[in-house]
This record gives structure tokens, C-alpha cells and sequence, in this order.
């Protein structure tokens, strides 16, 4: 009598995960229990069978709602431009950057690094000393070596694409001829890459097109319109 | 393909990566929309929650621990802001629920052509379930969720989510008998 009941209660407990057997949401271990009971029973195996045209028609019907509109994500990155940045960042921007490159420098090249470190600020100490020893000498402008001028950003469309891993040179050339998109930026750490896409009206609409074009182009993995 | 985890994304978010934000849209706002209109019908409004849901994944980014997937967190975010929009706007909802239940059954010509389509009929009959048996089935079918992830979306216990997918099932195959389908 308890087996049998015990039989029931195991019963009621697979039926209850059939749903999430049919997505595919089980647990390895859960899923191969579930298999096992379809296995011997029919009635299971209807239960299932239903659950699979409910997942079918679940899929459908949402699929029929339709995508958001474009303007959805401009007014959503609108609202991100005007937000402040996250705290987060604001301290990672200050110490996380020094902190990983002092930690990537052995004792060695520490104690290098102090030595040309006081050499600099003995020379800077000397230079300060000369300018202000001749005050009427126009003040020069500042700019590190490397530096170039931050371009300003070009006006046109943009979209942010990744490239397949088995995509050849001739494809990528292909893809970005074919939709007269030019590389400006990237690759980022997630591997994407910003492009500035075909001249022409600058309109939320276009660019969604353009990058969906983009998205369709051989050896494109990704694509989606950017800022 | 190796991408790049939604998880990996979000940290990067909680760094101001406005890039990684872009991307982590391009994922997931089709799936958060539709998940939306399960609770406001309206596309417009559905929009306004979505950049919401969104604008406080970006805010939020910093505090994700990570205790459940990304998708149930973004889908967590999403009915919270979808059922404050609700609350916001009870009388506008209640106005666009019952036009939407009148529209789904009616019995016109169309809607007798579309019963031919067995389809079109299981369509029907979930529009007729209740919101929350919609909303258990849409977390399990299309989002694919777990019992542990719906039950913290919906924020029940994981034996409700159960108890309740099964009388959605039952309510869901009444109304397909009704409508002449076992």
C-alpha cells in the first residue's frame, strides 16, 4: 500500500517536471529520471507529447508579438548619456588601472623604475627652474608624445559587428564592401568591432536596416546598431 | 563561437562599459519585450517599460551577484517595472485587457477561419488563461526558465511554480476541449 503510494507521489513528481523537460530546463540527472519514466508509461508520454505542442504554441505566440521599435534602444542609450557613471566604474577608473600595473612589475624593474622616476622629477625640477628664471617667455603648450588630437566624431551611422573565427580575409573584406561599411574602431575584448556604415540619412530606421544587412553578410557572427 | 557571458558583460556594465550595454540590448531586449507584454498590451508603454528595465540593468549592473542567471535577473527587473507600470496605470490596463479578451474571442468569420488552425486555437485559449498562468508558462516555454529561476522571477516558492504550471496545464486542456481540441 505505501509502495504504491509512494509510486503515486513519484508519479505526480514527474508529471510536474514534464514541462520543464519539454524546455529543456532540467538538470542532467532530473531529465535522464524523467526519460526513464516516459519510458514506461504511455500516459506520461501523452502528457509529454501535449506539453510539447503547448511549448509550440507558447513559442508562437510570443513570437507574434513582434520586436520593439528602433527608437526603443535610442531613447534607452539617450537616457544612459545623461546618467552618471556608475560608482563602480568611478573607482575602477581611478585605481584599478595603477593597481594592475604595479602589480605587473617584478621587484627589479620596480627599483629600475623608482631610479628614472626621481631622475625625471630631478630633470622636471630643472626645467621648472629655468622657465620661471625667464619670465618673459611665452608659456609653451602641453602634449604628451603620443598624443593625437581626439578626432571628433564623424557624423554617419554606425553598427558594432563580430566577425566569425572562420570568416577569411576575402569575406570580411566582402561583407564590409558589399554593405560599404568601413572599420573605425576595435577589435574590443569581447572581440567586436565598430563600423561606420554606408553614407547616407542618418535615421534610427537606416541604421537597424544597415546593420541587419550587415548581420546577413557571410563571416558576420553579429551585428547591431551602435552610436 | 566563444562570446562573450552575459555575466562577463554585466561586469564590464558595472564599469561604464557602454559597449558591452549595447551588446547585452542586442541579446535580450526581443525576449524582454515580448515578456513585458504579457503584462501591459500596449507596444508603446511595453517600450517605456523596456528602457526602464534596461536603464536599471545599467544602474544596477555593480550589485548583480550573480545567485541567479542573467536572464532571470533582467526578467526579474522587467516585472517589477512592468507590474509598477500596471499599478500606475490600473484603469488604462484594465481598458486594454478586456478590449484584448473581447478581440480574442470573438466569434467573427476570421476568427472561425483561424479555428481551423489547431495553432491559432492553442493561441486563443492561453490569451484566455489567467495572467498568472500565462505568465508560468511563457517563464517555462519561451524563457525557458527553471523551477528555481521562475520561482525567484515570480517570487514564490519553487512547490508554488510547480502547483501553479500544473493548473495552467489543466486550465489550458479545459479550454482546448471546449474549443472541440484534445
Amino acid at each position: 500500500m505505501g509502495g504504491m503510494n509512494d509510486e503515486a507521489a513519484d508519479r505526480r513528481e514527474i508529471e510536474a517536471l514534464l514541462p520543464w523537460h519539454a524546455a529543456g530546463a532540467l538538470t542532467l540527472q532530473e531529465a535522464r529520471r524523467v526519460e526513464a519514466a516516459l519510458a514506461r508509461d504511455p500516459e506520461l508520454r501523452r502528457s509529454f507529447e501535449a506539453a510539447r505542442e503547448e511549448l509550440a504554441g507558447v513559442v508562437e505566440a510570443n513570437e507574434a508579438l513582434g520586436t520593439p521599435s528602433p527608437h526603443a534602444m535610442d531613447a534607452l542609450f539617450a537616457k544612459i548619456d545623461h546618467e552618471p557613471r556608475p560608482a563602480r566604474a568611478i573607482r575602477a577608473g581611478l585605481f584599478a588601472g595603477l593597481a594592475a600595473f604595479w602589480a605587473s612589475l617584478s621587484p627589479r624593474t620596480l627599483a629600475w623604475a623608482a631610479t628614472a622616476a626621481a631622475l625625471v622629477i630631478a630633470l622636471q625640477a630643472g626645467v621648472i627652474a629655468t622657465g620661471v628664471s625667464r619670465p618673459g617667455r611665452p608659456a609653451p603648450t602641453y602634449a604628451t608624445a603620443s598624443a593625437t588630437p581626439p578626432a571628433p566624431a564623424a557624423p554617419g551611422l554606425y553598427a558594432l559587428v563580430r566577425f566569425s573565427p572562420k570568416a577569411t580575409g576575402a569575406e570580411i573584406t566582402a561583407a564590409l564592401q558589399a554593405n560599404q561599411a568601413a572599420i573605425v574602431d576595435g577589435p574590443t575584448a569581447g572581440g567586436l568591432y565598430r563600423v561606420r556604415l554606408a553614407p547616407g540619412p542618418a535615421t534610427p530606421e537606416r541604421r537597424t536596416e544597415l546593420a541587419a544587412r550587415l548581420q546577413a553578410a557571410k563571416g558576420v557572427d553579429f551585428a547591431a546598431p551602435a552610436q | 563561437m566563444s562570446t562573450t557571458s552575459d555575466e562577463a558583460l554585466i561586469d564590464r556594465i558595472a564599469n561604464g562599459d557602454r559597449l558591452a550595454m549595447q551588446v547585452l540590448y542586442a541579446r535580450h531586449h526581443v525576449r524582454v519585450y515580448r515578456f513585458i507584454r504579457g503584462f501591459v498590451r500596449n507596444e508603446a508603454t511595453a517600450e517605456d517599460v523596456l528602457s526602464e528595465t534596461f536603464l536599471d540593468v545599467w544602474r544596477q549592473a555593480g550589485r548583480f551577484e550573480r545567485r541567479s542567471s542573467a536572464t532571470t535577473w533582467m526578467l526579474s527587473i522587467a516585472r517589477f517595472k512592468a507590474l509598477s507600470m500596471v499599478r500606475r496605470r490600473t484603469d488604462e490596463a484594465l481598458d486594454e485587457d478586456a478590449a484584448a479578451r473581447v478581440a480574442d474571442t470573438a466569434d467573427d468569420p476570421e476568427a472561425t477561419l483561424a479555428a481551423a488552425d489547431r495553432a491559432a486555437v492553442l493561441r486563443r485559449c492561453m490569451a484566455n488563461l489567467s495572467p498568472e498562468h500565462r505568465e508560468v508558462l511563457d517563464l517555462v516555454y519561451y524563457h525557458e526558465q527553471s523551477v528555481a529561476e521562475a520561482a525567484r522571477v515570480i517570487g514564490v516558492p519553487e512547490g508554488t511554480v510547480k502547483t501553479r504550471m500544473f493548473h495552467a496545464r489543466k486550465n489550458l486542456a479545459g479550454l482546448l476541449a471546449a474549443a472541440g481540441l484534445e
